[in-house]
């Protein structure tokens, strides 16, 4: 499997992976945890992941309340459902955690993803390039005659299949923001 | 009174407010201001231990025997990083604790200062929650929400890390009245219609057992009081983890002994044969459930627990209840008696049968010696000499605290304190200090192995400097005894660095320290040492040289099931197997 191509999960990309290979089967649940935003929360629930040998495939912070001090955490974990239920339950007795939303059992959600790739070519490959650049909805952002960097917003899989699409089309770096997550309607 | 104090003086202020008479602590440069406004007050009393990993200690024992949050004071840097084997150990067993820490000033924070550690980065994985406080006006808040976090729910410890600069500067206390602690409210009420479910299970189960533990006794002692109703109404037997014996009285008719490794033999073949578990305040730990595809089979299993993270997380419950226990129980007794309370009286009739064939086989029945002083034997006397007294234990760990838990009975809760979740030698000697600052009439003894109570034996002098009277009860066999048995049954009798070639002479020992020695070497002579001990008004380093090569029985081998269980040496041989081995 190619580096860049980032699966839910597999070793190679999640931050941490000690799960025991024996388990049952692996699921993979997006968590929205609500904090206040206080000195060291973030350090608490990542210690949490690793002190205890859970994943992070994925994790994003940022306040979303400025007046209330509160801080959205949005992490994508895998592991077996009884270890899904020990993630929840150990993030909720963290004293500035608010909630844990489990928004893959909550009911359905949205999840989206900001990425940057860079792709480096000339000629057919520039131009194939910039056309699956429209299909995928990229937008250009930077631009020399070698180069392009491409963003592009959506769920991860989509960003996923866009990356092994530019692959041989000249890819050389990609950042990818991690998921944010919303439950759909109210 | 004016509001407006120094940082430091908050500190005391708010600690008198909270109701704290007694700190354990060392000081040292970045807490000087703390320990100058201590010195110009008589409400709050200061105990000077001899290293802070003592002063964790004895606050733990303290906060175990009074039920109250136990308070530790220590300066930065090294001060912080000896405290954190303590806050630890109070963590896994969930003993409240609010450690105050000194730290270098602000401007200096991140600086390698002298003397400075990332102490919130250090103990943030080892406390229920920790503060650095940088600002003056937010430090009594910080400390009153401290308090609050460590006694609420689950207890367990925090800390506060207030730099040297916000002790000399002046803000606005807040009273506890106004501080914001709502943010952090657990669950104590369980939820009815599972507490309704479970009731039904009681009606009719066969084979039931209460499986109870240290959440028991840190629920209050009505929670205890509540396990008795329950126990004596339903007839059912009580079993308990090490940290929850005396909860239910050893004496009591249901009492079948300790569960787990080290547990009775009837205690564990009922947990493996039940047909209703009913876990109240318990963890499932390692130590209690040997192999966890093998524990209790055939059981429907029922969990009250006040950490919603401890239900399902090693043992799958079919009734999980979030709650606390006293609160959980009284619903529970409730319930079942407004539903006429039913039993299956026949069931747990032949049930007590079986569990009487099990107790016959006297499974702490030890080969006794006219020569040597049998360590089992030692602590029969010890329990037979003091059983009467208003008396408190405190264990160090190894072979002898299990000895202790099997053949010591306490019929009240808050009279145990042992190092449970993680197993720290040198625990001892220091919570016996807590205790008995706590307690200054009381009898406490802390019964010890030699090398545990080497690793923490400075607090000899803090017990001599207060006048607390701990009796040191050290079954010597110069060994480091469990590794010992361990050695034997699994590395092929190669006893690798577990013996001690140079111990000190303990009699001469108490002589240096200022306290009482009184050495024992002969069963005949035991009963009249023992009663010096207990007799002299002071503290007490009692060497009883016991059988060197004894092992603990019975023994539940690791990787093995409840109804695996060894009784003694003949059955040692091959026990542990190579999955067993990795799991110490």
């Amino acid at each position: 499997m190619s580096p860049l191509k980032i699966q839910q999960g597999s070793s190679k990309h999640s931050a941490y992976d000690l799960r025991d290979p024996y388990s049952e089967v692996l699921e993979t649940h997006t968590l929205a945890v609500l904090v206040d935003n206080e000195p060291g929360v973030l350090a608490r629930v990542i210690g949490l992941f690793s002190g205890r040998g859970y994943n992070i495939d994925s994790l994003t912070v940022a306040e979303t309340d400025h007046q209330g001090h509160r801080s959205r955490i949005t992490v994508v974990t895998t592991g077996t459902p009884q270890v899904i239920d020990q993630i929840k339950a150990q993030l909720g007795r963290i004293v500035p955690v608010h909630t844990v939303n489990d928004l893959t059992v909550e009911g359905p959600s949205v999840q989206r993803e900001l990425a940057l790739l860079k792709v480096t070519g000339k000629g057919d490959a520039r131009i194939e390039a910039l056309r699956l650049a429209e299909i995928f909805r990229a937008n250009v952002v930077d631009s020399t005659l070698e180069s392009f960097v491409f963003e592009m917003t959506g769920a991860p899989d989509k960003i996923d299949a866009f990356a092994d699409l530019m692959r041989p089309l000249g890819l050389i770096e990609i950042a990818r923001t991690g998921v944010a997550a919303l439950a759909r309607g109210v | 009174m004016s509001q407006q104090m120094t940082g430091a003086k908050m500190v005391v202020q708010a600690l008198k407010e909270q109701g704290v008479e007694v700190v354990f602590g060392y000081p040292g440069g970045a807490v000087l201001p703390i320990y100058d406004e201590i010195f110009q007050q008589n409400e709050i009393r200061h105990i000077l231990v001899r290293h802070e990993q003592g002063a964790a200690h004895a606050a733990e024992g303290y906060a175990r025997a009074t039920g109250k949050p136990g308070v530790v004071l220590v300066t930065s840097g090294p001060g912080a990083t000896n405290a954190v084997t303590g806050i630890t150990d109070a963590l896994m067993d969930s003993i409240p604790l609010v450690v105050l820490s000194g730290q270098v000033p602000t401007f200096l924070i991140g600086n390698d200062a002298f003397q400075e550690a990332d102490t919130v980065g250090i103990t943030r994985p080892c406390t229920k929650h920790n503060w650095l406080v940088k600002d003056p006006n937010k430090l009594a808040e910080t400390i009153h929400q401290a308090f609050h976090v460590a006694t609420s729910g689950r207890p367990g410890p925090v800390l506060v890390d207030i730099p040297k600069d916000v002790q000399f500067a002046t803000g606005t206390y807040l009273p506890p009245k106004k501080a914001r602690t709502d943010h952090y409210a657990p669950r104590v009420k369980g939820d009815i219609e599972a507490i309704t479910a479970l009731v039904e299970m009681m009606e009719t189960a066969e084979r039931p057992v209460l499986y109870t533990g240290g959440g028991v006794i840190n629920s209050g002692p009505g929670a205890s009081q509540l396990l008795c109703e329950l126990a004596e109404a339903t007839g059912f037997p009580v079993t308990s983890t090490l940290m929850g014996l005396g909860a239910y009285p050893a004496s009591g008719r249901n009492w079948i002994g300790m569960l787990g490794m080290h547990g009775t033999y009837e205690a564990n073949m009922t947990m493996h044969d039940c047909d209703l578990m009913i876990a109240v305040g318990a963890r499932f730990d390692d130590r209690i459930t040997g192999r966890v595809n093998a524990f209790s089979p055939n059981s429907r299993k029922a969990h009250i627990d006040i950490d919603p993270s401890s239900i399902n997380k090693v043992i799958r419950v079919d009734v999980p209840i979030v709650g606390d226990v006293g609160h959980v129980l009284e619903d529970l007794l409730k319930i079942w008696k407004s539903r006429g309370r039913k039993s299956n009286r026949e069931g747990i009739e032949s049930w007590w049968k079986r569990i009487a064939e099990w107790r016959a086989i006297d499974c702490l029945s030890f080969k006794p010696s006219k020569d040597t002083i049998k360590p089992q034997h030692a602590l029969q006397r010890l329990e037979a000499l003091t059983r009467d007294m208003d008396r408190y234990i405190t264990t160090e760990v190894g072979q002898h605290q299990m000895w202790a838990a099997q053949f010591l009975g306490f019929d009240a809760p808050n009279r145990w304190m042992t190092s449970g979740g993680l197993g720290t030698m040198g625990y001892g000697l220091p919570a016996s200090i807590g205790v008995q600052i706590a307690h200054p009439d009381a009898l406490v003894i802390n019964v010890a192995g030699e090398a545990s109570w080497l690793m923490n034996m400075q607090e000899m002098g803090t017990a001599v400097q207060y006048r607390a009277p701990v009796k040191q009860f050290i079954l010597n066999n110069e060994r480091l005894g469990m590794v010992r048995q361990w050695q034997e049954l699994l590395h092929g009798e190669r006893y690798s660095h577990s013996w001690s070639e140079a111990l000190p002479d303990f009699v001469k020992l108490a002589e240096a320290f200022g306290c009482k020695g009184i050495k024992c070497d002969h069963p005949d002579d035991l009963d009249e040492a023992i009663r010096e001990m207990l007799a002299y008004d002071g503290p007490v380093i009692f060497d009883c040289l016991v059988e060197k090569h004894e092992n603990c029985f019975p023994m539940i081998p690791s990787g093995n099931a409840h109804n695996q269980m060894i009784l003694g040496e003949a059955e040692t041989q091959g026990v542990i197997g190579q999955s067993g081995a990795v799991l110490v």
